[in-house]
């Protein structure tokens, strides 16, 4: 069936399964920076912004997103640059095949949330796993570029 | 240093963390075959018969193999130099499956949907056999594992397959009850490490294609291009010439991408069909039928005289290999290996051990390979010998421990070149607050707060088989091209390495073009395992540059019209002590341009005999409920000697990560089966991974050495902070409340009930 969404401000028609799954769909487009690894909504790996807000694409049917604005990390790349040189100082991509998931998320999170604490950064920031950094250098990142001070 | 020392991102960070297609799946031909893998629904069976013909009907369908299509030549997964010491126990698919998920047919079809459709059309009558599940009781089972006349080992590794034994391995130095008897106070005890899965993020995966002459050409997530390269030839009949294993970014590896997966699926379907294939396992896959670290039971014995002095230690393991023996001897013998030499006061040590055959998912190479295990059971027993003596454990290592200059009892000889671990013991009690919080505080609210520690090595590479070769070369425009084999999965070696050649060559290291993980391209290297890519790459690296570096000063000399001696090399350009120069575009251009020239290229080869051992002193602390049992880390600290940091950053990224690996290991994962063999633990909604609520605080501090045989004095550091969690913890849990948990992992569950028999 054909859904019409908006991809990174500019509308798009595609062709989509009536059973597939949105992560599936964008990466079938070309939009590679959208990553997959555990089909069960437990990873954080697949996050884009569904109206602006972070959504597992992974468990999301395409069909789902008819009419809506889909953004990925494609669609926010300064912003996403900004940070993931932030991300880097630190050395805290490691293998950064979880990277884009995360980056989405802290964009989001700086959306959504005002000169957060560190417990809030940290549960806002759970869902997305990591298997290499253990963490702690993912939040000295966030908290160099959100300001939030050191400890 | 201008480039060695110096937190310097990673040259791939920015382009893999915003998403770039730079990952196998991202790189895949859009018309490559989609390939999946019908798998045994048994723990152990012969297939009677298999019916492919509803399925190979459908439409879209373009191969299905099964065992009767495969070559009859047995070969192991593992990734290790030839003679490989795994036994050669796979086909590509055998009559008989030996775990539940182990390849029963292969099925490639134009899409994942077809593909799947096929499968379930495909009729399989096995005749079930009665499996070997636990590995306590491998030994005496009815059941032979591996019956196959044609299983092959490469040098004797003591296996016995009529007892379920892949590998056995004995080690023993000096009159042990002799020793003992002697000893004022011998504690002993028996630990239970549990399978853990590697859990990276990107899943296994790999495509293959022919090109243009025909070659069959891999395109994997693989730590080890040359070994998956020599699997494939071997596996599929072909010389090793006309395969070619290409590694592009990986997605995690910590070990798990040391042993090949569906390389030759996707092998065997280009191979009959001539036409692109890709494999990518799902998440239940690479949680069911891939490889986990190797669950095992440790006996461990230790003696020592009044001044807490050991003298005697005794390892005794029982090592679960699963239905295949990938890394089964080598894991083994390193649960040895790296723990032994520790402690050099001791007069006499024996290390013995079987690992064992059963029919559940094959055990690998897992970051720490036995000395993760082995860490977890030799330090409980000394945190446990230390009570017994009445003694602070940080003093009774600080006691035993071997230093700089000194060797072991079955260290043959050889002296440490570098050790700090002593300046890592006291600087991790400084930091964790020893002197005010060991053993343990009452909190109220029934909590209590306890501290625990553990320490522990690794090699550098592995001694007199580890090797890597590089070639590094002055292009015409005056850059360099350094070529390696190592292979970049996260670690940051690409720019470590880098890091080196710029800094000999003392140019910016954007000159430098590093190319690795092609066996068309690359010299040989094993691959990145066994902590192997500082020390071992590192100096060829350091050799080659060098020696590039001397016929870039011979040749500008030359054109200079001045001995060598009246030649430096900076800033890009060779110049005189006078201040005359030529840029390296300059000279680059007149060696390669033009008729009678020399490209100027260098080539170096390392391999040591000797493996360097990092240190890690690890500090724990935890807040136990009594009512519940329930732990939570408070703080980790991790002390590490790695030698001389060639990036601060991303030494300090790789403890931060293997110490959460290792909390993960300590805490909450745990690889289980059903009765029947299945595996339990199959997504992340059952096998839990910390998330970054769980790890606490994680504090890392370094305390270099400077190990002679190093590039720069560097030492590993990828493996060795994977170790000291599991003991720590436990120490820190039994400091709280009293009980020593020796199955891992250290849930509330069993917490409480320990509590209950106190």
């Amino acid at each position: 069936m054909q859904i019409t969404l908006t991809l990174n401000d500019k509308l798009v028609t595609w062709d989509v399964d009536k059973d597939e799954f949105l992560a599936d769909t964008l990466r079938s487009h070309g939009l590679l920076s959208v990553k997959k690894a555990c089909e069960t909504s437990c990873c954080g790996l697949c996050t884009v912004w569904l109206e602006g807000k972070s959504i597992l694409s992974c468990t999301v049917l395409s069909v789902r997103v008819h009419g809506k604005k889909i953004t990925t990390i494609e669609g926010v790349s300064r912003e996403a640059e900004e940070f993931a040189r932030v991300l880097t100082a630190e050395g805290s991509e490691q293998c950064g095949f979880c990277s884009p998931g995360f980056i989405m998320n802290v964009l989001a999170m700086k959306n959504e949330l005002i000169n957060p604490s560190e417990e809030e950064i940290i549960h806002y920031l759970t869902g997305n796993l990591c298997r290499c950094t253990g963490y702690m250098g993912q939040l000295r990142a966030v908290k160099t570029y959100l300001g939030v001070a050191q400890v | 240093m201008k480039s060695v020392g110096h937190s310097i991102p990673k040259i791939d960070g920015l382009m893999i963390a915003t998403g770039k297609p730079v990952y196998t799946e991202d790189l895949a031909m859009s018309n490559a075959l989609v390939v999946k893998i019908l798998r045994s629904p048994h723990a152990f069976a012969k297939i009677i018969s298999i019916d492919i013909s509803r399925a190979e009907k459908l439409e879209g369908v373009e191969c299905i193999l099964t065992y009767k299509d495969v070559p009859k030549e047995r070969f192991t997964l593992a990734g290790q130099s030839y003679p490989e010491p795994s036994p050669y126990d796979r086909l590509i698919l055998d009559e008989i499956v030996r775990y539940v998920g182990d390849e029963v047919a292969i099925i490639a079809a134009v899409d994942e949907k077809t593909a799947l459709l096929a499968m379930k059309k495909i009729k399989v009558a096995y005749e079930v056999w009665e499996p070997v599940l636990d590995f306590e009781q491998a030994l005496a089972h009815a059941s032979v594992v591996h019956p196959e006349d044609d299983l092959h080992c490469n040098f004797d590794i003591g296996l016995q397959k009529k007892q379920n034994i892949a590998s056995s391995y004995k080690e023993e130095v000096g009159d042990l009850e002799e020793e003992f008897k002697r000893c004022s106070v011998v504690v002993e005890d028996v630990y239970y490490p549990q399978a853990q899965a590697h859990a990276m993020m990107e899943t296994y995966r790999a495509f293959t294609y022919l090109d243009h002459t025909g070659r069959l050409v891999a395109v994997s997530s693989t730590q080890v291009p040359f070994h998956i390269r020599r699997q494939l030839a071997r596996a599929l009949l072909l010389p090793a010439s006309k395969v070619r294993v290409v590694k592009p970014r990986i997605g995690g590896g910590f070990g798990g991408k040391q042993t090949g997966s569906g390389e030759v699926f996707a092998g065997i379907v280009t191979l009959k069909t001539g036409k692109p294939a890709i494999i990518i396992y799902d998440r239940k896959e690479t949680f069911t039928c891939t490889t986990s670290r190797h669950a095992m039971r440790l006996k461990v014995r230790i003696g020592a005289d009044q001044e807490g002095i050991i003298r005697a230690i005794d390892i005794q393991v029982l090592s679960d290999t699963g239905a295949y023996g990938e890394h089964a001897p080598t894991v083994l013998s390193c649960v040895g290996h790296y723990t032994l030499p520790l402690y050099n006061k001791t007069r006499a040590v024996r290390f013995t051990g079987n690992a064992v055959y059963t029919n559940k998912m094959p055990a690998g190479a897992f970051r720490g390979y036995g000395a993760t295990q082995g860490t977890f059971a030799l330090e409980s027993t000394v945190n446990k010998l230390a009570a017994e003596l009445g003694m602070d454990p940080t003093e009774v290592r600080l006691k035993n421990i071997s230093k700089e200059g000194e060797t072991f009892l079955t260290g043959q000889g050889v002296l440490l070149g570098s050790s700090s671990l002593d300046r890592c013991i006291e600087k991790g009690k400084e930091l964790i607050g020893w002197k005010d919080k060991f053993p343990c505080r009452k909190m109220g609210n029934n909590k209590v707060r306890a501290v625990g520690m553990a320490i522990t090595m690794q090699g550098s590479g592995i001694a007199n088989i580890g090797t890597a070769s590089v070639e590094l070369r002055l292009n015409d425009d005056g850059y360099f091209t350094l070529l390696a084999g190592a292979t970049d999965m996260g670690t940051g070696c690409d720019t470590i390495l880098t890091q080196m050649a710029a800094e000999i060559l003392d140019v910016p290291m954007e000159n430098i073009v590093f190319n690795a993980g092609d066996t068309d391209t690359s010299p040989y290297d094993p691959g990145s395992y066994a902590s192997s890519t500082t020390y071992v790459a590192g100096t060829a690296i350091v050799k080659a540059a060098e020696e590039l570096k001397q016929k870039i000063l011979e040749q500008g000399a030359k054109f200079l019209g001045v001995s060598t001696q009246d030649v430096e090399m900076g800033g890009l350009a060779v110049r005189t002590f006078r201040g005359e120069e030529i840029s390296l575009a300059k000279l680059a251009e007149l060696t390669v341009l033009g008729t009678g020239k020399l490209q100027l290229v260098s080539s170096a080869t390392h391999g040591s005999e000797i493996s360097p051992p990092p240190y890690v002193a690890g500090f724990a602390e935890v807040e136990v409920d009594q009512e519940t049992g329930k732990v939570e880390l408070i703080d980790y600290v991790a002390v590490v000697d790695c030698g001389t940091m060639i990036n601060p950053n991303l030494a300090r990224i790789q403890a931060e990560g293997g110490i959460a690996q290792g909390i993960g290991m300590a805490l909450y994962e745990e690889v289980n089966y059903t009765e029947l063999g299945k595996m339990a633990t199959n997504s992340f909604m059952q096998y839990k991974i910390p998330c970054r609520k769980d790890v606490g605080k994680v504090r890392i501090a370094f305390e270099e050495s400077f190990e002679p045989s190093g590039p720069f004095g560097a030492k590993s550091i990828g493996e060795v902070v994977a170790n000291t969690p599991p003991p720590a913890i436990v120490h820190a849990v039994c400091n709280a409340v009293g009980v020593r948990i020796n199955h891992l992992p250290v849930t509330p569950e069993k917490v409480f009930l320990e509590m209950q028999k106190l």
